[in-house]
């Protein structure tokens, strides 16, 4: 392993800790992290929009004709139209001639919900709506056989009805929740208070997913500070040139990181002092 | 102030350190967690193990470093099962920085192809990877929703070239792949909207089988999709990447780490139960009147 690959795993712990240091307070070593990625993020994003976006999709297409022509000799002229609808879009940023970029606008739009509104309608309604009020098929005869002695017994079968049964009134409860043209009393309220529960239950479970994912996050920062570790101690023994170098990059990021945590403490318990002292 | 009130106004930072120190020690402790099958992530590794070889998978990278932590062991052991099993994958990026998942991932896994293993005591000679024969890497096309459209007609129309500048004809496994109908699935494992996007402009445009790859986050809104069969098969969070490891017999980082999901969830499970107490009881409290 060569030095620049330690110092860029050194570099990635390092923001990793300045990151989860937020989780005391905010601080200048999380604000650096902090900007870092968002100025990477949007420097990586141009770059790649250029260079996978503009242009393969546009200036490639007009690349056979001439620039002093205005690409008006290609053999794909067209081009040029949702290249000016998108020039367009840059008056937005005159006070005067923003109205022009209401046109490509209202051209983007159009096409997106075009597309968008029979698809979105077929695939998240309809067949949403199918799968709701699918048939309960649970076979009694099954049931009545095993009961009386002359058939099977199929739990599984049983167990999918009753879960297409509870999903039907989940929807249905969950609907009647959300009807707000009547009052919510009587068997309506009822219904509603279902509702609510089902809808509790749902939140519950994606409360679970998500602690999960976020937990999963910090198990994946712990295994690569891991890592990173075995790296800096020479663990497999694959260090051999710049050993010094290494010991020293880890010990000055550990100092420096642990250097600002002790301040904080010397801080915190000076300010708790102070307190305590005045009346 | 009694200890129910103690726990009500406990400050967070307790609830973190807590948490790290729990998570840190189990990562260090040498134990394991059984991890138990579930239909929808089964669905996922039967329907690629049954493929025959030859056959292409359609794998959409469709996640950026924030979220690799789970999607990242899913891809790595799905694409290693894929090429065990001598299947084809076509790869694309529909996230900005997507390309640089796929591609290390296909590097490393290059890599660790040439050696011969074995899963389920069976025993898979190491081979050589080839870019066009075992894999074709598309790359990345920015508004994802008119690229899955796209693709429908001619993986052509929005990738001419591969992610290495390589016109698509010109590699050997595309000879004759027009579109989705050439591939046995498609595969997303996918951090934010794009999923809903291969749902309506994808599958429900194409009907070609999908399976699904997702972050803890979204698992739980794509439940309806799976149960209206629209999605065949998913894995959620890094339970799921862990599910797949272990169907595949191939130990990584998300078995990993369920040692350390485990006491994780336990302690949070801990700390709502004490808060709800707290509440529950100051709550009484105020109502009998005895605090202000």
């Amino acid at each position: 392993m060569d030095f620049a690959t330690f110092l860029w795993t050194t570099f990635g712990v390092f923001v990793t800790l300045s990151i989860f240091s937020f989780l005391y307070k905010d601080n200048p070593f999380y604000k650096f992290a902090e900007h870092l990625v968002v100025g990477v993020s949007a420097g990586y994003f141009v770059i790649i929009l250029w260079h996978n976006g503009l242009k393969p999709n546009l200036f490639a297409r007009l690349a056979d004709g001439d620039w002093f022509f205005l690409w008006l000799n290609s053999t794909q002229p067209w081009y040029l139209i949702p290249a000016i609808l998108g020039a367009l879009m840059w008056t937005r940023f005159s006070k005067d001639y923003s109205w022009v970029s209401r046109y490509p606008m209202a051209m983007y739009i159009g096409i997106a919900t075009g597309i968008a509104i029979p698809l979105e309608m077929a695939n998240r309604i309809n067949k949403q709506l199918y799968a709701t009020m699918q048939l309960i098929q649970v076979d009694t005869t099954d049931l009545y056989g095993y009961i009386f002695g002359y058939g099977g017994f199929n739990l599984i079968d049983i167990s999918t009805g009753i879960s297409k049964a509870i999903i039907f009134v989940g929807v249905m409860t969950g609907l009647v929740y959300f009807f707000f043209s009547k009052a919510h009393t009587g068997w309506f309220g009822r219904m509603a208070k279902v509702g609510i529960w089902t809808l509790m239950i749902g939140f519950g479970a994606s409360f679970g997913f998500t602690v999960m994912a976020r937990i999963s996050l910090f198990i994946q920062r712990i295994q690569d500070v891991d890592h990173w570790g075995n790296l800096a101690w020479n663990v497999n023994n694959d260090i051999s040139d710049y050993h010094i170098g290494y010991l020293l990059v880890f010990w000055l990021m550990m100092a420096l990181v642990f250097g600002y945590i002790l301040k904080e403490i010397v801080q915190h318990v000076k300010s708790k002092k102070a307190k305590i002292q005045t009346p | 102030m009694d200890v129910f009130e103690k726990l009500m106004k406990l400050d967070r930072r307790w609830v973190f350190l807590f948490l790290i120190v729990v998570c840190v020690a189990s990562y260090y402790i040498d134990y394991k967690v059984p991890i138990l099958p579930e239909d929808e992530s089964r669905k996922v590794y039967d329907f690629i193990d049954s493929l025959p070889p030859g056959e292409i998978v359609f794998i959409a990278i469709d996640y950026d470093p924030n979220s690799m932590a789970e999607l990242h062991p899913m891809t790595y052991a799905i694409v290693e099962h894929c090429w065990r099993k001598d299947l084809k994958i076509i790869f694309t990026a529909l996230s900005q920085q997507g390309p640089g998942m796929a591609d290390q991932v296909i590097r490393d896994l290059s890599d660790s192809m040439v050696l011969d293993r074995s899963y389920h005591s069976v025993e898979y000679k190491g081979r050589e990877i080839v870019n066009g024969v075992d894999y074709a890497f598309l790359g990345y096309k920015p508004y994802y929703a008119l690229v899955i459209l796209g693709m429908g007609q001619d993986f052509r129309l929005p990738f001419p070239a591969d992610y290495y500048g390589t016109a698509i004809d010109s590699l050997p496994m595309m000879q004759g792949v027009i579109n989705y109908d050439q591939v046995a699935c498609v595969l997303s494992l996918s951090s934010g909207t794009i999923s809903d996007a291969w749902i309506s402009y994808g599958q429900g445009r194409f009907g070609f089988p999908l399976f699904f790859g997702l972050t803890g986050v979204m698992t739980a809104q794509y439940y309806p999709f799976y149960g209206s069969g629209q999605v065949r098969g998913m894995m959620g969070g890094m339970l799921g990447a862990a599910q797949y490891e272990s169907y595949a017999d191939n130990p990584g980082r998300a078995m990993e780490a369920m040692k350390v999901q485990l006491p994780a969830h336990l302690v949070i499970i801990l700390f709502i139960i004490m808060g709800n107490i707290g509440f529950f009881a100051s709550r009484s409290k105020r109502k009998r009147g005895e605090v202000s």
